[in-house]
């Protein structure tokens, strides 16, 4: 099917996610801050669709809504909310954060003002047939990036090894 | 008007899901239908279940409303509308409103995939079986929403008993789901056939791994047997464990938690938990269905192949029907002779009729070559909704230790030496050809 009113959903999406986003970080209560991070997180699966990455959307809906935001709200669902709730919020860090956001910032600018140059048209190839994305990937990650990939699994590996290891006290 | 009529009829000629042929009117049309057929299985499966527990328990069950308590369920329903909606002074108003919208969002967006026939469905995408488990797995954070929001101890304890569970049987579930997967890419066919060196892609699409089946002429339940075989047992359990019921209703584990996470709800809000419940329970038989049992295919497609068996099969779902319609024309003779009872036995009869037009509606050809593929998906999916009631009647409730131990040190490591299996037997010829130049 040809895509219909593209930019109509993506200035949506993107909406929903800025809304998401700035929502997580203005609201007090811990959980709602962890909910609106799920709306922005589904927001970018939506996204994913729309540039023919369906795997991607899906594996992001897996993984990150339904696996690791219940991880985080399953932690914050046992922090005291009364005592959170009348704590002023804090930012002791205000200095860096700065610097960090104005760098972020100048650098999206300069992608956006330069993406031509950056990314020549030549250079994208994008396969509008989505029905292969799956096996796309597959083939790109156990091909080309296999290396890559198990370096990826290992990190994953020595992380859950460093979680037992702190977690347990005898082994 | 010309115009729209066009369009209309256009996609009866086409083979093709609404979805995919693109067809606005017959995909509301489909979406309708799956919802209304849902919500009447949720009906009939809460009178089932009352039921056959009261029997396996030497009950009666409901036998008050309606002949054979067969109007309960719209009693019941009646009654939790009427209900006064309580919410708690201390819960989180906005929270509590949405949890059991989310819950019922994530059981009822499953159903836009599942195949009920090779075009019986609202639409197929190329990640369908990756949309199903995605979306069902949003379910737990309306549990955990519930839990937290009510602000009360039940609750939360049941929604941390619910997400611990359902986080860790996802993954069970998961690693039993990709077995299936890696076989839809070996093109061989028969029970041990595979495709040779060069396995084609694999497919994740819904109607895609009931093709494959079809292809290869053998449900994945008995691939590589008995490799299918425990992969199916690994999602069964843990889609039992998946949609927190008995034995491993540890959520709203009665004689501990009250009712678990949704103690606190009440009238209507509770009665959106109990359907997206029910609904859950169908939308993962159906994908243990679809995966492991040939989803809308015929069960002896190749020992009894050929016309006349396929026309013997054909009068199946009439058959079926008119069985259904005798029972009830027997219990209507057998009801009291008491005047008390005319209109329970009028309208028993009135039901046996119904259901016996049915069946002889599905005699006519036309009708049962389109509506066959949904008669053996819903009677294999029925046979799902059973054992979960035989289940709740017979097993004791799993300890929350024994629950843990079940999926990560028994179903997980099982769900990893199937997978490494399936990988080996798939590949076998080229593994042959290695191990010969080595040798």
């Amino acid at each position: 099917m040809t895509p219909v009113a593209t930019p109509f959903f993506f200035y949506l999406f993107a909406a929903i996610m800025l809304i998401g986003g700035i929502l997580v970080i203005t609201r007090k209560n811990p959980v709602h801050s962890a909910l609106a991070l799920i709306v922005a997180l589904l927001a970018q699966a939506s996204i994913y669709l729309m540039l023919y990455a369906p795997f991607v959307a899906g594996v992001q809906i897996i993984l990150y809504a339904g696996g690791i935001m219940v991880l985080f709200l399953f932690v914050i669902m046992l922090v005291s909310i009364e005592r959170s709730m009348k704590e002023r919020q804090f930012n002791s860090q205000w200095v860096a954060g700065t610097v960090a956001a104005v760098a972020l910032g100048g650098l999206f600018i300069a992608v956006y003002a330069k993406a031509e140059k950056i990314f020549p048209h030549h250079a994208i190839r994008i396969t509008p047939d989505e029905l292969l994305n799956t096996q796309g990937v597959a083939s790109m990650l156990y091909g080309q990036y296999m290396f890559a990939f198990e370096i990826a699994s290992l990190l994953l590996l020595v992380a859950i090894i460093g979680a037992v290891v702190m977690a347990k006290k005898r082994i | 008007m010309h115009a729209i009529i066009d369009y209309i009829s256009s996609y009866l000629t086409s083979d093709k899901t609404p979805g995919a042929a693109g067809n606005m009117f017959w995909v509301l049309v489909y979406i309708m239908l799956v919802f209304a057929g849902l919500s009447v299985a949720v009906i009939a499966m809460n009178w089932l279940e009352r039921k056959i527990l009261a029997h396996m328990q030497v009950r009666l069950g409901p036998m008050r409303v309606g002949p054979h308590g067969l109007l309960q369920p719209i009693a019941d329903a009646i009654k939790l509308l009427l209900k006064e909606d309580i919410m708690p002074a201390e819960a989180d108003g906005f929270v509590f409103w949405m949890a059991p919208l989310i819950v019922v969002l994530a059981a009822f967006t499953v159903f836009v995939v599942v195949p009920f026939g090779p075009t019986h469905a609202i639409t197929d995408m190329n990640i369908g079986i990756l949309f199903m488990l995605g979306v069902s797995s949003l379910s737990v954070l309306g549990i955990v929403m519930a839990g937290w929001a009510s602000n009360s101890h039940y609750p939360l304890m049941g929604a941390l008993r619910s997400s611990a569970q359902m986080v860790s049987y996802e993954i069970a579930m998961g690693l039993a789901v990709v077995s299936v997967i890696l076989v839809t890419s070996l093109h061989g066919s028969g029970l041990y056939g595979v495709g040779g060196a060069g396995a084609g892609d694999g497919t994740l699409s819904m109607i895609g791994i009931v093709r494959a089946q079809q292809e290869q002429g053998v449900w994945f339940i008995f691939k590589f047997f008995p490799l299918g075989l425990i992969a199916f047992f690994i999602f069964a359990v843990s889609m039992v464990a998946e949609t927190n019921r008995a034995p491993f209703d540890l959520a709203e584990a009665e004689s501990e938690l009250t009712a678990g996470f949704h103690t606190e709800y009440s009238g209507f809000r509770w009665s959106l938990f109990f359907l997206a419940e029910y609904s859950a329970m169908i939308a993962v038989s159906s994908i243990a269905v679809t995966l492991w049992l040939g989803g809308w295919l015929r069960p002896f497609p190749n020992l009894l192949n050929g016309d006349t068996w396929d026309q013997a099969f054909s009068f199946i779902p009439g058959i079926t029907f008119l069985f259904f319609a005798a029972i009830c024309f027997y219990n209507a003779v057998r009801m009291p002779k008491h005047p008390l009872f005319r209109v329970q036995t009028i309208g028993l009869f009135g039901f046996g009729v119904v259901l016996g037009l049915i069946g002889l509606a599905l005699f006519v050809p036309a009708v049962s070559i389109r509506v066959q593929d949904i008669f053996w998906f819903a009677a294999k999916v029925s046979g799902f909704m059973y054992v979960y009631i035989w289940f709740r009647g017979t097993f004791p409730r799993y300890r929350f230790d024994q629950l843990m131990q079940l999926g990560w040190k028994v179903l997980l490591p099982m769900g990893l030496g199937v997978l490494i299996l399936t990988a080996i037997f798939g590949l076998w010829p080229s593994i042959q050809q290695l191990i010969q130049r080595l040798i």
